[in-house]
């Protein structure tokens, strides 16, 4: 009798050892994550209610909030933000969708080859390939010369002194970058459906079309959702192709909004409560899009 | 039959194609860094012979050793640091899952929507208040722990036997020497792909470094080559060579690591 309860007793002890040993494990990461990303952006909401210059804040209510909608500049990096989500996201998510599922094609050759290029462009860094697209792209650079050489111009076009031609030239960088990154993850979700799928549909006389939209796009749903959230994540805090790709330019034309925070900031006076207000909004609509993309691709057919 | 053809003819044009541009850009820096600045502006697509030209000229212009040096350091300790860290934590969140610990998982998810730049002002003043600016650990905290890395770990810990857990209990092992003599060496693709991922991040990062490395022997490899389009006239062959250097080392790990890093995605993305 008492041994039993004896036995239980220890197996108690056990499980709640066991239960404090899970704790311990994941208490620094918490800890780390509490004090450098919640701790800050409490920090970062009550900057946001003081105006005044980085030593003498003073609180003064919502103002922050109500300047940023009059302030023209941050209204065009917010349009320029938008634009970039709205064009290069879904063109690059499309691309990468359709290229991984032509590389899970068993019967396709030299498939490792095609893979590594198409990935490459990721593992250059974010400021090298912006500086690359901004050399090949310049009035003296790569490509102006072929154009002219082929007579298509006569003189170099300043692709990145035009407010549009930045723009585009900003997109096609996008899409050169993270394109392979997504098709990676599309990949790996492909590894997970039977094969048999895919050669039962092709007995069945499915053209390649509708194996596309028929098995693969809802197949890969989660890992669509999970990237499509990813990106706009990232585009919503695009940075280093703005400042190291077009400089924002010209005049503010291009500029996105963690570059335009990052210069009220630390390149002229600094402006932090203006800031903090600033990138309290980037999280708002991130928080905002994350929910609804969710809530779209939860609904089941 | 010929319509099968056809198509597959087409996706393969379409895969040539795509490859090409996407190699492109990287074969035109490698060609840029062998010409002088003149020739890369004519258009020139052959490899020519101002490679060490340029190699003297970038090092007599920007300290490039110092630059490597730092951003080796920095990038290697976080990518340890963060690890180890946060696979403790994935492992700790699914094999020893409970109600408390699947709520406290769910809000470190939300950091994933917390902006960088958000915290870019307060971290700058929390770090400089504690005078740690200029720092090797300011450069890695910010990051050590991502809710990304922890979630990845926790998926592939999914995928652990909880047979070697039980059977390593048995045989004496406490709960510390499982997870490194048991769970680490089984989950080697997952940790390839973290760490070619948390390599990358660290070795790329560009806002953080730039706002608080100030002093001049902080300097790392993204900065550097953005210092040098700096002034109004760009030595094409000197400023691409400073790219390849740049980003030599994380293509290098891309390629050692990049089968493993299929593996280790694949397992996070079950």
């Amino acid at each position: 009798m008492s041994q039993t309860k004896e036995a239980k007793k220890r197996k108690m002890s056990l499980e709640k050892r066991h239960n404090l040993t899970g704790w311990i494990f994941l208490t620094p990461a918490t800890l780390m994550i509490a004090a450098m990303s919640f701790w800050p952006m409490i920090q970062a909401f009550i900057l946001s209610l003081q105006t005044g210059t980085a030593n003498k804040l003073k609180f003064d209510g919502f103002s922050n909030y109500s300047r940023m909608f009059k302030d023209t500049v941050f209204m065009q990096s917010l349009g320029n933000t938008f634009l970039y989500l709205i064009i290069q996201v879904p063109i690059m998510l499309i691309l990468a969708l359709i290229l991984a599922s032509m590389l899970n094609n068993k019967n396709l050759r030299c498939k490792g080859l095609f893979r590594t290029a198409i990935f490459l462009p990721c593992a250059t860094s974010l400021v090298s390939y912006a500086i690359i697209f901004r050399s090949l792209f310049g009035v003296d650079g790569f490509i102006n010369s072929v154009l002219i050489k082929f007579g298509i111009l006569n003189t170099g076009y300043n692709f990145l002194g035009h407010a549009t031609s930045a723009k585009i030239v900003i997109i096609i960088a996008l899409i050169w970058r993270w394109t392979g990154y997504n098709m990676v993850f599309y990949l790996s979700g492909l590894q997970n459906i039977e094969y048999s799928v895919y050669e039962a549909a092709k007995i069945d006389g499915a053209s390649p079309m509708q194996t596309f939209f028929k098995i693969t796009v809802p197949l890969l749903k989660p890992t669509i959702l999970l990237t499509a959230i990813m990106s706009t994540n990232g585009t919503l805090q695009l940075f280093d192709e703005s400042l190291n790709l077009t400089r924002g330019g010209p005049s503010n034309a291009t500029i996105t909004m963690s570059h335009y925070i990052y210069n009220q900031s630390f390149k002229y006076v600094p402006k932090f409560g203006y800031a903090a207000a600033m990138s309290f909004l980037i999280f708002i609509l991130v928080a905002i899009l994350a929910f609804v993309q969710m809530k779209v691709g939860d609904k089941r057919d | 039959m010929t319509k099968t053809k056809r198509a597959n003819a087409l996706m393969y044009v379409v895969l040539i194609i795509v490859s090409l541009i996407s190699v492109f850009p990287l074969y035109w820096m490698l060609i840029s860094a062998t010409n002088k600045s003149i020739d890369v502006s004519r258009g020139t697509m052959l490899p020519g012979t101002a490679f060490f030209d340029n190699l003297k000229a970038l090092f007599a212009a920007q300290p490039v050793q110092t630059a490597m040096f730092n951003s080796f350091k920095y990038a290697i300790i976080l990518t340890i640091c963060a690890l180890i860290i946060c696979s403790l934590a994935g492992y700790g969140f699914e094999i020893y899952h409970d109600k408390g610990k699947d709520t406290v998982m769910s809000i470190l998810l939300l950091a994933m929507m917390v902006p960088f730049v958000a915290t870019l002002v307060p971290l700058f003043r929390m770090f400089s208040a504690a005078k740690l600016l200029n720092t090797t650990i300011a450069f890695i905290l910010p990051t050590i722990s991502t809710p990304f890395l922890i979630m990845m770990f926790r998926q592939s810990a999914r995928s652990f036997p909880h047979d070697i857990i039980e059977a390593a209990r048995i045989d004496g092992l406490n709960e510390v020497q499982i997870f490194f003599r048991m769970f680490i060496p089984t989950m080697r693709s997952t940790y390839a792909a973290a760490m070619t991922i948390t390599f990358m991040n660290a070795w790329n990062n560009y806002l953080w470094p730039k706002v608080m490395m100030t002093e001049d022997g902080t300097i790392t490899m993204p900065m550097l080559v953005a210092n040098l389009t700096e002034g109004y006239v760009t030595d094409y062959g000197v400023l691409m060579l400073a790219v390849l250097i740049c980003s030599l080392p994380t293509v290098i790990i891309f390629f050692l690591l990049q089968k493993s890093f299929a593996e280790g995605i694949t397992g996070a993305v079950k």
